[in-house]
């Protein structure tokens, strides 16, 4: 049976369930809904929950655990001798879900029957042929455990998917019928419904945990894998970073600093650019510009925080790269060979952060009580006075916690420095070098058809871990010390 | 007595009306000091109508292709000769040469041409005119215009981008075609005409900038983008109703609050390597698909959306809350007949401001597979359009920007042109719903 039959068949129980508690808690009550404990929709709602809430929870259940099972067991079938040489089980696995996809393919656009596709021998017909006929095109040719495999996988996934029909049906029925007994005028109908929708509620927030948890487990299992295979003193303190690709062979140096000197430099410019321009802006909006000028250029700079990054990284790439080389490459002073360097990256970083500083600081200003400014006045300080010695170091810690996260953000950026900042890991002081950044190798380690086993691939995720790690210190230590060095005026 | 009070008068050393030394200090400091605040927004300012303008003037050349306009008949014996030969195409591209020969003669323009330099324009032409005869019969005999659109690098030359100096001579452009397509524009044949194919068409091999369009991606975004609203909307929202209106104060409570205000500040990249790790390896969900890529950006733009809706719901006065349990109402009644629509116009603002932040996201579609797909076909349905591999608009314009062809740069800043229209429909709605109905208790 089809997945969206399954799902239309529970909802209709649902409906039907809904029309018929609520008839039959009326009915118990005489007709009167002022005899019944709660509103009839309630009754209704009750049945309809009991037939929904339990079968999609199953359903879900089942079909996350259900690959895990059918990978282990055709595992297991596999024989050690079908891993050909310098090959992984991991390769001959996807082969099996290719060939198992692709003879349910066959099936579906009517290139073979169903007892074709089980009957099918690999000694006796091409698969590969027959499976490039119906458009799934196959990388080698197919072996006999291979197809075994498949056809494996395919009864097993057949069986799997029968039986998850079956006993999400019983428990729709099942869950409705044990609802519609219960309706009757005695039943506190609107409770339980409510204490439902609570738990539903509690779902919802904690999907939020649910993806920290996901991420946490995708970085840390992963991570744990590529220092089985590369030494983690070797990553953290090697200065040098040349992974070998597949196939080239030899040894890959996967050393984490030059990448992070390249993140640390790239974001030290664009603080450079971003914290005085934006915190100048905001102490002149919230102190000096008339509400006319405020209502105009505030709205103005924040759309540079509204511009997706791509567009950055195309302006650091197209736009600012060649200007720079215009203006430092080799016809002039001869400091930059190429478009792509930390300054151009840098650069266009600071401009995306301005607003991100600005408003963070206006806000932060503005927070600032009127009496200090008042009394400032008294003493007879000029405004400038009164903002450089009482209203910044009223609001330092916010301003600080500010730059901390346009910091965080910096070292997160992504598309800017894959687009502006070039590919070469260096360790150089020259900031009209191309340089690299942990997010832009992220990018280029997991893009393209890597091997997800070796270690070329894994250091994505130990990369990911130390980014997640770092800006998730930041954060904290921003929220920190806004907590403990803020003053309370109230 | 006089004298001195005269000296005082003639010499005042400090006073209400005279301006000393240190004030005059501190007053030029206090000028300085608004230059800068001035300096920087005008920095800001800057910046700003500088990336626009780059934007604007790289990007419109991408809507107008250079088209060369040929109008002529062909009788049915001319086609019957031409099917005749071995080399079909080259027989209709001959009609073509001497159609194009004739047009110039009857301007008077007296340019040299082969037919090597008019493939290098619009390239080969036979197969266009050929199979335009074969699927309208009835055409034979009438007066047909051809539109046949330039090769990049003569779209290059007519906006800018290539010029006499910088051309070098290659097997795709000669600089003596150049007089060719000076004396045709002349004569109005080749000209600029708005592409169309840019908006709706699919995106073409590496080696066709001319050809490349925008839309199948845009319908990939558009799937992505109903993934994200029909997840993270009720999601959001419910998750904002129970902390709001429903949590108790323990640790469980606190320690969903701090969750999500770190994950709206954990980097995009790594949403993208949780979808990878999570939906794809693990999950078995297909590459590049737009659900995948939905799934991500709903974990991505769930905090932004949770934030703006408890944002709302708090603004919502208790006295409604009171009233509602006052007449009986449940607790969960009157968060949903009460605080919850009166709260809407402040969900819906943030959720589309959320849904623009998802649109422009590029980074953790990287990693899920939306790049270095080749865009060439529109999904085959509804359904299909979620699951079959397909490119975002601004995964669209990371793969142009890094193709070497400097044709695909121009695509790539109409690409942005595009994405920034739809952002700012958008953020123009948001507004419109928050002046319209915004609602001060």
């Amino acid at each position: 049976m089809p997945f969206s039959w399954l799902v239309l068949i529970i909802l209709a129980v649902a409906v039907v369930g809904y029309v018929l508690g609520r008839k039959r808690a009326l009915a118990s009550a005489g007709g009167d809904s002022r005899d019944l404990h709660s509103l009839p929709s309630y009754y209704g709602a009750n049945v309809a929950m009991w037939a929904i809430v339990p079968t999609f929870a199953l359903i879900v259940v089942w079909l996350l655990a259900q690959p895990i099972f059918v990978n282990s067991r055709v595992l297991d079938m596999l024989p050690d001798s079908a891993v050909a040489e310098g090959g992984s089980i991991g390769l001959v696995m996807s082969d099996v879900r290719r060939v198992a996809d692709g003879l349910d393919q066959a099936v579906v656009q009517g290139a073979m029957t169903l007892e074709q596709a089980g009957a099918i021998q690999a000694e006796a017909t091409d698969v590969r042929e027959r499976l490039a006929e119906v458009g799934v095109a196959l990388g080698s040719n197919v072996t006999p455990e291979v197809l075994g495999g498949a056809q494996r996988y395919r009864s097993l996934n057949a069986t799997g998917s029968t039986a998850m029909s079956i006993l999400a049906l019983m428990i729709a029925f099942g869950g409705a019928g044990y609802a519609y007994i219960r309706s009757d005028r005695h039943f506190r109908a609107r409770n339980v419904v409510e204490k439902g929708i609570l738990a539903l509620l509690m779902f919802a927030a904690s999907v939020a945990i649910l993806t920290t948890i996901g991420i946490l487990f995708a970085l840390l299992f992963n991570t744990i894998e590529f220092f089985k295979l590369y030494p983690a003193t070797d990553f953290f303190f090697g200065t040098k970073w040349a992974p070998s690709f597949s196939g080239r062979g030899g040894a890959s140096d996967l050393g984490v600093l030059p990448l992070l000197w390249g993140t640390f430099y790239i974001s030290i410019i664009a603080l450079l650019v971003a914290v005085p321009v934006g915190l100048f802006s905001a102490i002149y909006l919230s102190e000096y510009a008339s509400p006319r000028v405020r209502g105009i250029a505030k709205p103005l700079i924040e759309i540079l925080a509204g511009i997706p990054t791509i567009v950055y990284g195309l302006f650091a790439l197209l736009t600012v790269g060649p200007l720079l080389v215009s203006m430092f490459g080799k016809d002039t002073v001869g400091w930059m060979s190429g478009g792509t360097a930390v300054m151009t990256a840098g650069l266009v970083m600071g401009i995306m952060l301005i607003p991100f500083v600005s408003s963070l600081s206006d806000d932060i200003i503005n927070a600032v009580p009127q009496a200090m400014r008042d009394g400032s006045y008294g003493l007879g300080a000029t405004q400038s006075e009164t903002i450089r010695q009482v209203i910044l170091p009223a609001a330092l810690p916010g301003i600080v916690g500010a730059i901390l996260l346009a910091a965080s953000r910096a070292i997160g950026e992504t598309m800017i420095v894959v687009l502006g900042a070039g590919a070469a890991a260096r360790l150089s002081l020259n900031p009209f070098d191309a340089m690299t950044t942990i997010t832009a190798k992220i990018v280029s380690q997991l893009t393209g058809d890597a091997d997800f086993a070796s270690p070329e691939a894994l250091v994505a995720f130990a990369l990911g871990m130390t980014l997640f790690v770092l800006t998730l210190g930041l954060n904290v230590f921003a929220l920190y010390i806004v907590r403990k060095y803020r003053e309370q005026y109230d | 007595m006089t004298d001195a009070s005269m000296d005082n008068a003639a010499a005042p050393k400090s006073g209400l009306t005279v301006v000393d030394e240190r004030t005059r200090k501190r007053n030029a400091a206090e000028k300085r000091f608004q230059y800068y605040g001035i300096a920087a927004i005008s920095i800001g300012l800057l910046f700003l109508l500088f990336l626009f303008g780059s934007i604007l003037r790289s990007g419109l050349p991408a809507f107008t292709q250079t088209v060369v306009d040929v109008e002529f008949a062909l009788t049915q014996a001319q086609i019957d000769e031409a099917e005749s030969k071995m080399l079909k195409t080259k027989a209709y591209e001959n009609f073509f040469i001497a159609a194009l020969s004739e047009q110039l003669e009857e301007r008077g323009m007296d340019v040299a041409f082969d037919a090597k330099a008019i493939e290098r324009i619009v390239g080969k032409t036979g197969g266009t005119i050929r199979s335009h005869f074969q699927a309208n019969p009835s055409d034979v005999g009438s007066r047909v215009s051809f539109e046949l659109a330039a090769s990049s690098r003569v779209d290059g030359y007519m906006n800018g981008r290539i010029t006499r100096d910088t051309l070098v001579d290659s097997r795709f452009l000669m600089l003596t075609d150049l007089d060719l397509v000076d004396a045709l524009e002349d004569a109005g044949i080749i000209h600029g005409a708005f592409n169309w194919n840019f908006i709706t068409g699919t995106d073409s091999g590496v080696d066709n900038p001319g050809g490349a369009g925008l839309g199948a991606s845009v319908i990939g975004s558009f799937f992505m983008m109903l993934v994200v609203l029909f997840l993270s909307l009720p999601i959001g929202v419910a998750a904002s109703i129970y902390l709001e209106e429903f949590a108790p104060k323990n640790r469980w409570t606190d320690l969903i609050e701090v969750n999500i205000s770190n994950l709206a500040a954990v980097p995009s990249i790594v949403f993208g390597i949780l979808g990878l790790a999570v939906f794809i390896q693990f999950a078995g969900l297909p590459q590049s698909a737009p659900l995948v890529g939905g799934l991500v950006l709903t974990l991505m733009t769930l905090p932004t959306i949770i934030i703006s809706t408890r944002a709302s719901l708090a603004a919502v006065p208790p006295s409604i809350r009171d009233a509602a349990l006052g007449v009986g109402a449940s607790k969960m009644q009157s968060v949903f007949h009460h605080v919850l629509p009166l709260a809407m116009p402040g969900i819906l603002t943030g959720t589309i401001i959320g849904l623009a932040q998802a649109l422009g996201e590029t980074a953790p579609l990287l990693l899920i597979g939306m790049v270095g797909f080749v865009a060439r076909e529109y999904p085959d349905g509804f359904l299909a359009g979620f699951t079959d591999a397909n490119s975002a608009m601004p995964a669209q314009i990371y793969t142009w920007a890094s193709r070497a062809d400097p044709g695909f740069y121009e695509k790539a800043w109409g690409g942005i042109i595009i994405l920034l229209l739809f952002l700012i429909t958008m953020n123009t709605i948001a507004v419109i719903l928050r002046r319209r109905f915004e609602r001060r208790w």
